[in-house]
């Protein structure tokens, strides 16, 4: 009996890794791919790795395939805009064994600065686009990319969606097929193949345009491109999840599923257009596919019904193709209307997040802050309302620079995390040194990859393989590169971070001030964990706590007897004793952990 | 061992660290050792932690879209009160709906002006949408069995009892199979105190 299992479709790739023979995998962590290197770094038959960006994980992926192994580079959507330069070059070349390239969108930004379709880098840089529609199709589209990859010489794309990723189902498990070699492989040289100078490159461009030709053929055929044949009266293209959700709107309709979303088959398309009599395209974002079939001049409708922007799921389908005519009213399942009014809840920073003295300090210096791609983003959100931009990993340090030399009233600064620093950071930084701008860097080091679940960096002594490993010290690196004022502070010391801030803001030339505090999560955090008080006789409801935003400390129903204002109380199931209320704290009414430590004595 | 025909579509609702995505895992593993066809949607990153979560659950013989869509919910559980509330649009008229009674006032709640409806409010919304409604001392009946933390295992068993296809034993195993060994009496003792209470 075959085994099956309830995979993500984030597992499910890894397993399709793992039993198509890759033999080295790398990926910059994203969501909502994170997990697909989680679960094949278990495979001790594949070397898995952190790379510190998308970019050097795509060179490193190159490089294996290079030397003729098959090899997988994993990120989400917007790292594929990091890696776009080796994307490219490596579709010039091809290489000597399989290469997949996995991307995963998220329409509807769950987690993400925009909702870019991938597909267009396909048709952009020439490479096949395969898209799964549920985690069986994820893990076999993993071993079929490999094959395309080698069979046309070039990398394949395997895009993915957050509905892909982040949802289960069965999937029949197989077993690793490839063969360990017993001695390592010569690697082969071929200089006018891999090395892409003008006149090569010249060369490689035909190549490349004829490759696209004969995928193009074999799309025609390829089994993932299949036709469900139902009533004729409505032909429906699609692929991805939105083959999903089309199938439970049409559940009649004639279905032409799409495995390959570049290139696309277009005797197949013609012939399925034929033998429809009104043809629609259900995809997620981009009219990518319709578009294509339009050039065919066959005629389609697609997002002059479905929407652009966000993400499809039934209902938007549903309610859709009732508003163009294609289902009738009765057909929407009925339900009440939305509560309406509720108060939102955002994702927000943790109760002993160490961010969070970093930016009580910078509103109390009044600093306009460039921010990046963390945890700490979500200090925008009110009541600390502290960073005010969130551009793309590692832009925060580029756009301070910029900010010092167009020059402004007021002081500012930079932060970002210790894991954004090594992916994009370093270069900006070392422009800040090189430029020489009065730029001042928080480099909020929180000992780990924090918002995608807490993977290693290359600060943290570990990879991804649990190996320990040399961890960089950002005050050496900081020093190296030429800023000479550098400062390290604990953040839940407000002090301390007033006192290096002030520094720096007041001198002269580029400064770097290192937050060094472990995310209040990890293990080592958890375990100093201890609840503070609240002293409800000192304590007169003034709120100037509650301005931390800190989920741990809220209103009691007690008020105070002279202000009318609510009394604070902490929440001891949440608390893990920062200290940082207790330090804006006017009135001492907060307890520190000694004194609860002396009262528990 | 299925013996039901049509899909059962759940949607589970609460607040980052409640224990949502562990209820979530093992209902959809029931559903497998049922024998049902399953898919399971969820949303994680972007440090979901205090943010409002849900899961989508289908159970059926095929099942297509991993969303459950407006109005296609047959069960609404939830692990707090306000979540209950959010989700309430999805739930199929006459649904059943199962509420833990634990409130997390949102940070807008405790640092801004924002208001946390009151039980009437609460009660009403919930009441428009379904008859079947039940709210369940989810925090009390943890403590009894061991552990506050256990909460979200004891809403596990009061929908449990909705679904009386799927035995006892099944739901025990499966729960064994995701809770660390440790605290596994406490969850079987919250998982049997939440089928008893309903």
């Amino acid at each position: 009996m075959t085994q099956k299992a309830l995979y993500s479709g984030n597992e499910a790739v890894a397993r399709g890794a793992y039993e198509a023979g890759v033999r080295v995998a790398a990926a910059y962590p994203g969501t909502p791919s994170t997990e697909i290197l989680e679960n094949l770094a278990r495979y001790d038959a594949v070397y898995s790795e952190w790379s510190p960006n998308e970019k050097v994980a795509l060179d490193v992926a190159i490089g294996a395939a290079y030397a003729g192994s098959r090899a997988m580079a994993v990120m989400k959507h917007v790292g594929l805009n990091v890696a776009a330069d080796a994307f490219f070059y490596a579709s010039m070349t091809g290489m000597e064994a399989g290469l997949v390239i996995v991307c995963a969108d998220d329409p509807n930004m769950f987690s993400s600065q925009n909702e870019q379709d991938n597909r267009h880098y396909a048709k952009f840089a020439r490479v096949p686009c395969l898209e799964p529609s549920d985690s069986q199709e994820a893990k076999d589209l993993v071993g079929v990319a490999l094959e395309l990859s080698e069979r046309f010489d070039g990398p394949v794309m395997l895009r993915l969606t957050t509905r892909i990723s982040h949802s289960n189902a069965l999937v029949e498990l197989g077993e690793r097929t490839a063969q360990e070699p017993a001695d390592p492989p010569q690697y082969r040289i071929d200089r006018s193949k891999y090395v892409m100078v003008p006149g090569n490159a010249r060369r490689r461009h035909p190549i490349v345009e004829e490759r696209v030709r004969q995928v193009k053929a074999y799309a025609e055929t390829f089994s993932a491109n299949r036709v469900e044949m139902g009533e004729r009266s409505l032909g429906i293209v699609t692929g991805g999840v939105a083959y999903q959700y089309a199938k439970e709107v049409f559940p009649r309709a004639s279905f032409l599923k799409l495995g390959m979303t570049w290139p696309l088959p277009e005797a197949l398309i013609r012939d399925f257009a034929a033998r429809v009599e009104r043809l629609i395209v259900v995809e997620e974002l981009d009219p990518m596919i319709e578009e294509e079939i339009r050039l065919m001049g066959i005629p389609v409708e697609g997002k002059s019904i479905f929407p652009l922007c966000g993400e499809l799921d039934p209902s938007v389908v549903r309610q859709c193709a009732i508003q163009a005519g294609l289902l009738p009213p009765e057909t929407a399942p009925a339900h009440g209307p939305p509560a309406q009014g509720l108060p939102a809840r955002p994702p927000l920073l943790c109760p002993g997040c160490p961010h969070r003295g970093v930016f009580v300090t910078t509103n109390k210096l009044k600093l306009v802050v460039s921010g990046d791609i963390g945890c700490y983003t979500l200090g925008f959100l009110p009541p600390l309302s502290a960073l005010h931009t969130c551009g793309c990993m590692g832009a925060s340090i580029g756009q301070a620079h910029g900010v010092s030399k167009a020059g402004i009233a007021q002081k500012h600064v930079a932060v970002i995390g210790d894991s954004t620093f090594f992916h994009t950071g370093m270069p900006a930084l070392l422009n800040v040194a090189y430029n020489q701008s009065d730029t001042v860097v928080l480099i909020l080091d929180n000992r780990t990859t924090a918002m995608t679940g807490h993977q290693q960096h290359p600060g943290t002594g570990r990879t991804l393989m649990e190996q320990p490993t040399y961890a960089v010290e950002f005050e050496a690196l900081a020093r190296a590169m030429g800023i000479e004022h550098v400062h390290t502070v604990d953040p839940y010391d407000l002090g301390a971070v007033e006192r290096a801030l002030r520094a720096c803001l007041d001198a002269e030339g580029p400064a770097v001030v290192i937050s060094r505090r472990e995310c209040a999560l990890l293990p080592v955090a958890r375990a100093q964990w201890m609840a503070l008080a609240v002293d409800e006789e000192r304590c007169n409801g003034c709120g100037l706590c509650f301005q931390v935003g800190c989920p741990a400390i809220v209103r009691s129903s007690r008020l105070d007897g002279k202000t009318g204002h609510a009394i604070a109380w902490i929440d001891p199931m949440l608390c893990t004793g920062c200290e940082v209320c207790a330090q804006v704290c006017a009135r001492k009414a907060i307890s520190l952990r000694d004194e609860m430590a002396a009262e528990e004595a | 061992m299925n013996t039901g025909t049509r899909d059962r579509n759940f949607v589970l609702a609460g607040v980052g660290g409640q224990g949502t995505l562990l209820v979530s895992n093992v209902l959809a593993h029931v559903g497998v050792r049922a024998g049902y066809d399953v898919k399971k949607a969820e949303v994680h990153g972007m440090a979901q932690r205090g943010g409002s979560v849900s899961s989508h659950i289908r159970w059926g013989a095929k099942i297509h879209s991993p969303l459950i869509g407006l109005g296609e919910a047959d069960y609404l559980v939830a692990f707090e009160v306000l979540e209950a509330l959010r989700y309430v649009e999805l739930l199929r008229p006459g649904g059943t709906v199962i509420v833990g009674e634990m409130r997390i006032p949102p940070l807008s709640v405790s640092s801004g002006g924002d208001v946390y409806p009151d039980d009437e409010t609460v009660r009403r919304i919930l009441g428009q949408a379904t008859e079947d409604l039940s709210f369940v001392p989810s925090v009390r009946l943890a403590k009894d069995a061991g552990n506050v933390r256990a909460h979200n295992i004891v809403l596990l068993g009061a929908l449990s009892v909705h679904l009386d296809q799927v035995p006892l034993e099944v739901w025990l195993e499966v729960i064994g199979e995701w809770v660390p060994k440790r605290y596994l009496e406490v969850n079987v003792n919250a998982f049997r105190m939440g089928r008893e209470a309903y």
